[in-house]
């Protein structure tokens, strides 16, 4: 490698997805993206034993009344959530903080929206396999919501603290994507609670 | 816009004993002291602090075995109750393969990859520091319940309804679920920082290619336990919900599914035993070739076979589940699948022989340990061979063959590895030799007691001598193979023990020795022994496999340049390249010593706490606090580049 | 000091006793022989994987010793053993992994050939053997099809010589292993599902077995002895096994019946009398069987004796109270088992 190339000009600091940081979410995503692939994992199991087939979710499939307008909710923030990666592009800090925390008020509504549901629910989580089933797993995503949650409005402080410009902005990047990664393990977890009781 | 956002690196000619070299020591280096031991992020102090923790729990692993071995030396012999001889078989086996096996790797890879890279640091400095006592507090957390005589009990594998509250009242379970979880937790944040340190840190010029052999190892294992370990998290946490809030995910009686503990176990438990040997079989690939006198035969594909065994690896673990009543044609995609995994490792074999073949052998006790390692592995992987084969499995699965499987694809895939690496790098580690006549000693009675211990395990196995018991009656054909692995065993503990003689004498008064005694081939040879704390006074330019060698291996004109090269001195600064090429991209600020990786530590600690004693007050403090600490850790600081010039948002 | 001056570890001349036929006295569980249609290729094929491991482990430690004996270590220039200028040794590789290879495939072919010749028998025999695995017991009933002729025992096995038997395996509370070596592999007992598993048993003769899934403290006294027999004499001890117990004629014994009835019929049942507990294992005929406490002892007087006075001590933590008996019932007791011939 020539002196030449050594002696260009680098960007300095924590610059978009040359981030160590970045990279590490992305290896996150992956370790967490295996913890719902192995629950789902679990699940399947219980449904596919011989034993199981139409007895499996007992009561019949689940109500898509809240968990239908809960799952655009969370993809709305995650709207939200890349509109506010666009305007910290374009160096709008206002826009930012709105966009974070348009995001992080939708996780919330889409919490409680859950929560009730829970309470709706006519069975416990020791009620049998199901029961346990269901709310350990959507319990471990309300989980990964809630640490979202906090993510982007620590994200949102920061960008209202004046932390971030279009060319520093990699904490904004990594939360983000870790947001989205928590909205798409929710289609995963929604399509095989909600939907594939009704497939069969 | 601000220049501080770019700037055009500098480019010198320095040594380690230049003005520059000094600044740069006063940057890097830790404050002496408790504050500098709490708060240190420094990758050297960082692996040989897993190398010691490791090196302890393998002594008491060890320990464990020798008194179990004591009750097994004879029949029908009353030296220990059934109950205590569970809890240590149990332990034995939670200790040697979580926390010994892959921490004593973790430690040599912590230790060398920044210094193999050309590096100043790991990627993430504080989430190495973090690693480390997570995974001290988790070993802790664990042996809590052994040390007031409630240890795990079930075997390492723990399998259900024996590990149910019914059948397994008291904590010794919890401690165990709980602390695997808690340990987790230090294993995954660890492989991340290596898989971005592989991508991110390596010298310019340093392409894909030209990543030393060993590398390929860990960063393999890293990758397979951020898609594995979760698998073996989820198990203990299902079995801990199970057991403490009445969920039936296991529990047969309301529907639970016993099987289902032995898959996700197993779909982790698997890929794990490749996790905690190809890092060491990397080392061997490293070291071997300098002993040998030429670089490794077959470099691309001892690369790529280690990368298949590991894909491989994902799929065999119903072969820990043959006897278990699987459909036939599971059982045959599973047999032939663990058949053919043998030919990737066979790839790494016939480069080691062809390696010493080729080359001129010097017989230094570190080529005692990876020659004796070839022969080892050989012996350990046709045991594993035989057992792939279903029907013979049926014979083989839960006797004593299958212990003698493990222990020779364990100890002669890791320990041997481990302790040929000690002998090798501890010159670099610590400016001196281990004593070479001492460590002939220590190879040979290692050699010979490890195999006078172990080998007779396949014969009791083939008369049908049982796993996990505590006792067995006279007259089975055990009696003299079961004396003789006794007294083996205590040999080889002996060889150990020459070992931490040498350690401990060759501290003191060992052997003086230069940065590169071996005359190796490789980037760390470059520094002083023990390296400073910058590691580089100016960054090296690489510009093959062999960057010492290069003048002698006349493989081409290009030569590494390592006396003058960018000199990164605004602080603490390393380059950051691209995957492939290793082009330069970016100047990484990185991040100095920090208190927060301890106070999570703790947090975390108080989490496991709480929720083993299910007090949700200090479950509940400790996540809020945790919480903090993650904020104020990742709260981001302009000395690190994260944050905008005020003028400019 | 000479480096490789190797001999094979002694243990290893161990493995030429095991000619076929020394061993069975000498290490019952011992499997590299098999007794009927359900081993024979499995054996055949452990030999022969065995075979290829002894083979592949010798030569790669001859090549090992002759590359590093090759040749001297050499010469030093400055201090400094010179580095040898590449030469090639992918063919190693190549060779090496390519004969490998072709091994693994016909070893691979072979076990798919005898995986489906044992995964179930030919014909079978007219009954079932249902066995429950108990910590640290083994509950055995024995179903013909026609419910008066079936009946339950423990422990002990017994099966007609040139026949397939069928096993069903079901779990009661923890995970257990059926393991008779020289007749099969190894099946689970998993609670929550029924296993099915089969051998045959070609002469008469005793087939020992044992538990081989670690299931608590007691997990290494669990053993299971089979017995086949020829066909009529396997119909007599079944036949046999169908009698009800009578009230014995001796005082002793039947002040010892009428002890056992109160004092150890709620765990176990002995056909023909009032004790008819099903939490530990049958006892009628208990005098027909060689072994006591799931193969433990022996089943002489004196071991029946100490078993039934003091179990913790032979089987600690095994789920059967030490009895609140003095010595004299302990005797009319022991007196009272000995009649259930």
């Amino acid at each position: 490698m020539s002196e030449a190339i050594l002696k260009r000009p680098l960007p300095v600091g924590a610059i978009d997805t040359r981030a160590s940081g970045w990279w590490a979410m992305i290896f996150v995503v992956c370790t967490e993206g295996a913890l719902f692939g192995y629950l789902l994992f679990s699940y399947y199991y219980f449904a596919v034993q011989a034993h199981s087939i139409g007895y499996f979710p007992p009561g019949g499939p689940p109500s898509l009344t809240l968990a239908l307008p809960d799952t655009v909710i969370l993809l709305l923030s995650s709207v939200a959530v890349s509109w506010a990666q666009l305007n910290i592009k374009h160096n709008d800090k206002r826009h930012l903080v709105m966009g974070l925390g348009i995001g992080a008020v939708l996780g919330i509504v889409f919490l409680v929206v859950q929560y009730l549901e829970w309470a709706q629910k006519q069975f416990t989580i020791s009620s049998h396999p199901y029961g346990s089933l269901y709310f350990t797993i959507t319990g471990f995503h309300m989980a990964h919501v809630a640490v979202g949650v906090i993510a982007l409005l620590t994200l949102a402080l920061w960008s209202g603290m004046g932390y971030f410009n279009c060319v520093r902005y990699a904490h904004i990047h990594i939360g983000a994507l870790y947001w989205h990664f928590v909205d798409a393990v929710w289609l995963a977890v929604f399509f095989t609670f909600y939907i594939t009781p009704r497939l069969t | 816009m601000s220049s501080i956002y770019e700037r055009a690196p500098n480019l010198a000619e320095e040594n380690f004993n230049s003005a520059l070299a000094h600044r740069l020591e006063h940057i890097w280096q830790t404050e002496p002291g408790l504050a500098g031991w709490l708060s240190t992020v420094d990758h050297k102090k960082i692996g040989i602090r897993y190398i010691v923790t490791a090196f302890i729990f393998l002594i008491i692993g060890g320990v464990e075995a020798l008194i179990f071995r004591v009750q097994l030396a004879q029949p029908a012999l009353s030296f220990l109750s059934p109950e205590t001889y569970d809890q240590l078989f149990s332990m034995h086996g939670i200790t040697m393969i979580f926390l010994y096996a892959l921490p004593i790797l973790s430690g040599f890879s912590n230790y060398l990859w920044p210094l193999l890279f050309g590096a100043r640091d790991m990627a993430l400095p504080r989430l190495n520091a973090f690693s480390y006592w997570v995974y001290l507090f988790a070993g802790i957390f664990m042996y809590a319940g052994f040390a007031v005589g409630k240890g795990a009990n079930d075997g390492w594998f723990n399998y259900v309804p024996y590990a149910l509250r019914p059948f397994n009242g008291g904590p010794n379970i919890d401690f165990y679920a709980l602390g695997m979880v808690f340990l987790g937790i230090s294993t995954t944040v660890g492989a991340i920082n290596f898989i971005v340190t592989f991508f991110r840190m390596r010298a310019p010029g340093m392409s894909i290619d030209r990543v030393p052999v060993m590398t390929w190892g860990t960063l393999t294992a890293s990758v397979a336990n951020v898609f594995a370990v979760p698998s073996v998290s989820l198990a203990f946490f299902l079995l801990w919900m199970d057991r403490n809030f009445a969920t039936h995910f296991y529990d047969v009686t309301s529907g639970g599914q016993p099987l289902l503990w032995q898959h996700l176990f197993w779909m982790f438990a698997h890929p794990w035993v490749y996790v905690v040997v190809l890092p060491a079989m990397g080392m061997v690939s490293e070291g071997l070739p300098v002993f040998c006198r030429r670089p490794l035969v077959g470099y691309a594909p001892v690369a790529l076979s280690t990368v298949a065994t590991m894909i491989l690896g994902f799929g065999v673990w119903v072969h820990h589940m043959f006897a278990t009543g699987l459909p036939v044609i599971s059982l045959s995609f599973f047999s032939a699948a663990s058949i053919i995994i043998a030919v990737p490792s066979a790839v790494a074999v016939f480069a080691w022989i062809a390696t010493i073949w080729t080359g001129r052998p010097v017989f230094t006790t570190a080529f005692l340990f990876f020659a004796g390692f070839v022969f080892l592995f050989v012996l350990g992987g046709v045991s594993g061979f035989m057992t792939a084969s279903v029907p013979v499995d049926w014979q083989l699965t839960d006797t004593y063959f299958v212990v003698a499987h493990l222990h020779y694809v364990l100890i002669g895939i890791n320990v041997f590895p481990v302790v040929g690496a000690l002998y090798y790098w501890f010159p670099k580690m610590k400016g001196r030799f281990l004593d070479e006549r001492l460590g002939r000693w220590n190879f040979w009675v290692m050699f010979i007691g490890f195999n006078l211990g172990f080998f007779p395990m396949h014969i009791s196995g083939l008369l049908g001598m049982p796993r996990r018991i505590y006792t067995y009656a006279p007259n089975m054909g055990w009696d003299t193979l079961n004396l003789i692995t006794t007294l083996g065993s205590f040999l080889f503990a002996i060889g150990v023990l020459l070992l931490l003689v040498n350690v401990a004498i060759s501290l003191r008064r060992g052997r003086a020795a230069g940065p590169n005694p071996w005359d190796a081939a490789t980037l760390e040879w470059l520094t002083p022994s023990p390296p400073p704390s910058y590691n580089f006074a100016v960054i090296p330019t690489v510009a093959s496999r062999h960057p010492l060698w290069e003048d002698r291996l006349k493989e081409s004109e290009d030569r590494t340049v390592s006396s003058k090269g960018l000199v990164l001195d605004h602080g603490r600064e390393n380059v950051g390249t691209d995957p492939l090429d290793a082009q330069p991209d970016i100047i990484l600020k990185m991040p100095g010593d920090s208190f927060a990786p301890f106070l999570l530590s703790l947090c975390l600690t108080g989490l496991f706490v709480g929720l083993f004693v299910h007090s949700w007050t200090l479950t509940i403090l400790s996540l809020v606090a945790g919480t903090a600490s993650v904020i104020g850790w990742l709260w981001p600081e302009r000395a690190l580049g994260e944050t905008a010039e005020p003028a400019d948002v | 000091m000479s480096i490789f001056n190797r001999r094979p570890p002694a243990a290893l001349l161990f493995l030429f006793v095991l000619l076929p036929g020394s061993a069975n006295a000498a290490a019952p569980l011992n499997y590299l022989e098999g007794h009927g249609s359900k081993a024979d290729p499995v054996v055949a094929l452990t030999w022969g994987t065995l075979a290829i491991s002894v083979g592949v482990t010798a030569i790669i430690g001859i090549l090992l010793i002759g590359a590093i004996w090759r040749r001297g270590t050499p010469a030093a220039i400055d201090g400094r053993i010179e580095i040898v200028h590449l030469q090639h040794g992918m063919e190693w590789i190549w060779i090496g992994v390519g004969i490998s290879t072709l091994v693994l495939l016909a070893v691979c072919v072979w076990t798919m050939i005898v995986l489906a010749r044992i995964v179930s028998p030919a014909r079978k025999a007219p009954f079932t053997v249902e066995i429950i695995g108990r910590q640290w017991w083994w509950e055995v009933h024995y179903v013909s099809g026609n419910a008066a002729r079936d009946f339950t025992t423990a422990n002990e096995i017994h099966i007609p010589t040139g026949m397939p038997v069928v096993f069903k395996l079901i779990g009661a509370d923890v995970i257990h292993s059926f393991w008779i070596p020289q007749l099969s592999g190894k099946t689970d007992i998993i609670p929550g599902q029924t296993n099915r598993m089969w051998l045959e048993a070609r002469k008469p003769g005793i087939y020992y077995g044992q538990c081989t899934e670690y299931c608590g403290v007691q997990h290494a006294n669990m053993k299971v002895l089979l017995i086949a027999q020829p066909s009529t004499d396997f119909q007599g001890w079944w036949d046999r096994q169908l009698q009800l117990a009578s009230t014995p004629a001796a005082p002793t014994a039947e002040l010892g019946q009428r002890q056992f009835v109160v004092h150890c019929g709620s765990c176990h049942a002995v056909r023909g009398t009032d004790a008819g507990g099903a939490f530990g294992p049958d006892l009628s005929h208990l005098m027909t069987r060689k072994t006591i406490a799931a193969g433990t002892l022996p089943n002489t007087t004196g071991n029946l004796m100490g078993w039934v006075s003091d179990p913790q001590s032979i089987k600690p933590g095994c789920l059967m109270p030490p009895p609140a008996l003095s010595g004299p019932e302990l005797t009319d007791i022991r007196a009272y088992l000995q009649t259930l011939n």
